[in-house]
């Protein structure tokens, strides 16, 4: 019953904010609900029994992907006007991704259902006395090494590209050199002398 | 107790709800209390290294000092600037109080005292903790004045910056004790030095991840040097400026509480938690809670002590630590502790 309650619970806030994230007049309020959006799946995939996934959506998709999008959007001066305006040229557009979306959500619920004995094992692929944590490590560590590093392989080169994009050696600047700073001794930098008055300070 | 509970009249779903609230006001009540008294003690620290008395009218040696002041707040009239995003502005320190308390739900406070003895428990702080920076950087935006909003992004960069190294010691942690769960982490510091130190952070491999975690903690919590959130000669009060009342309380709460929770969390990692220092059977008859909170306020006074001794650091600097000296040497940890296990552990 409390599952049941809970399943209901998240899908409706899901759903719910899903909605005002794309019709809340303020952009920041449209990233808030999407974090909510988010914060509330991660609860479903709780409800699955997907642990790891859903601290891995909060971790990942909450506490870094939204963080960067919300200060992006904070910094705009965005103009809510113009934005409103191209709304009837792409909605016919956005029809019709939604409409090829739907339809393959009910070919893939349709095929999962309809599907073999193997692809309906698959629901619970896990031994249900190992963490999931634990059954995704020794899949992706074992079967699937390859793909894993491939993928962050992707993820490097696109971390470099960036970098390379926007990193710009600049002239006329002085930066900090810490290591030189700290070599520094009291000899090098301070001298006590005995300066006989009347004959000036040799700088 | 969620035993007896489910076997009064309540039922199976109702007798577990009914336990569980209790046990959550049983941690988050004495918690509130001890953000009052740790607040008190920081003050008292300070002081006493500065040579000055510190809070001393308000009850016998100033114990009652915490408690007048939050009185005092509470008796504030709540203002809302009439530029601010309204609901934004209400929202921002409810969710870093909430952030703040929800956290504890996993820490072990003795063998089995846990609330949630969840098996992704280290996983959950990090995702809780993440959850803290959107109550800075609303408060920050919600102010609309650009005091707040720029210590906003200072602290929403700092907090973002140095859970990426956090995230690294945490995992060479998880990599030698081979669990997420809390508990677990703690058992297997049990005679983890020849059979009877018990604490992770004496092991050499270790040892420099429990100091870039209490730097890291330091910086995370924005605790002096780190504390440029609310450097005062350039931001007058940081993010919670146009805050006042008991939403600028919710606030001050929410901090001490991750504070203390940051002092928890080096005891459990690195320190051995509930467990005594030593393996040795007289030690066990103090209740692990005690050795847990005696951790937790020696991490506390060696906060208070650098907030009183170590300048405030420069921003660029701060950013230097995190992620040229910070994130390489974690990364690097992380390579050479699962190659040692490597070798050592798991090379059959």
């Amino acid at each position: 019953m409390i599952q049941a309650l809970a399943f209901y619970l998240f899908a409706a806030l899901v759903i719910g904010s899903g909605l005002l994230t794309i019709t809340a007049r303020n952009p920041v309020h449209s990233v808030l609900w999407l974090i909510l959006a988010f914060f509330n799946a991660a609860g479903l995939m709780l409800l699955v029994g997907a642990e790891f996934i859903a601290m891995l959506l909060v971790i990942v998709y909450v506490g870094a992907v939204a963080v960067l999008f919300l200060f992006v959007v904070m910094m705009l001066d965005i103009d809510f006007a113009e934005l409103r305006a191209g709304f009837a040229r792409y909605a016919l557009f956005g029809l019709a991704i939604a409409i090829v979306l739907v339809s393959e959500m009910i070919i893939a619920a349709g095929a999962w259902s309809a599907g073999s004995l193997e692809l309906a094992q698959r629901i619970a692929p896990t031994p249900n006395d190992m963490p999931n944590i634990q059954a995704v490590g020794g899949l992706l560590y074992t079967r699937y090494l390859y793909l894993f590093e491939a993928a962050g392989f992707v993820l490097l080169v696109a971390m470099i590209g960036a970098i390379v994009l926007t990193h710009r050696a600049r002239s006329g600047v002085r930066p900090q050199n810490i290591s030189e700073q700290v070599k520094r001794r009291p000899q090098d930098a301070v001298r006590n002398i005995n300066q006989p008055s009347g004959q000036g300070v040799e700088l | 107790m969620t035993e007896f509970f489910q076997s009064t009249f309540l039922g199976y779903g109702f007798g577990w709800f009914l336990a569980t609230l209790l046990l959550i006001l049983f941690i988050a009540l004495p918690l509130m209390l001890a953000v009052a008294m740790i607040i008190y003690a920081d003050r008292k620290i300070w002081a006493a290294m500065a040579l000055r008395r510190g809070p001393n009218v308000v009850g016998p040696l100033g114990l009652l000092q915490s408690f007048a002041d939050g009185l005092k707040v509470f008796l504030q009239e709540t203002i809302v600037p009439s530029a601010a995003n309204r609901g934004l502005f209400v929202i921002a320190p409810i969710i870093t109080f909430t952030v703040a308390l929800i956290v504890w739900a996993v820490i072990p406070f003795g063998a089995g005292m846990v609330l949630a003895d969840i098996n992704v428990g280290l996983l959950y702080i990090l995702a809780a903790s993440s959850l803290g920076v959107y109550g800075v950087i609303l408060a920050g935006w919600a102010s609309n004045s650009k005091y707040p909003f720029y210590s906003a992004i200072r602290a929403a960069a700092q907090m973002v910056s140095y859970e990426v190294s956090i995230g690294f010691i945490l995992i060479s942690v998880v990599l030698w004790s081979g669990t997420f769960n809390m508990s677990g982490i703690v058992e297997g510091q049990r005679g983890q030095i020849f059979g009877v130190i018990n604490a992770y952070g004496f092991n050499p491999l270790l040892f420099p991840m429990a100091v870039m975690f209490l730097i890291s903690a330091l910086a995370e919590t924005a605790r002096a040097p780190f504390d440029l959130t609310e450097a005062e000669s350039e931001l007058v009060a940081g993010y919670q400026t146009e805050y006042s009342s008991m939403s600028f309380a919710l606030y001050w709460l929410g901090e001490y509480a991750n504070v203390i929770l940051m002092c928890g969390l080096n005891a459990i990692l690195f320190w051995g938690g509930y467990l005594p220092p030593f393996e040795w059977a007289p030690l066990y008859m103090v209740p692990g809670i005690f050795w847990f909170f005696g951790k937790l306020l020696f991490f506390f006074f060696v906060f208070s002590w650098i907030k009183a001794t170590v300048p405030r650091y420069r921003y660029d600097q701060l950013m230097r630590l995190g992620w040229k000296i910070f994130l390489p040497i974690s990364l690097f940890w992380v390579f050479l502790v699962s190659g040692y296990l490597m070798l050592t552990r798991y090379s059959a």
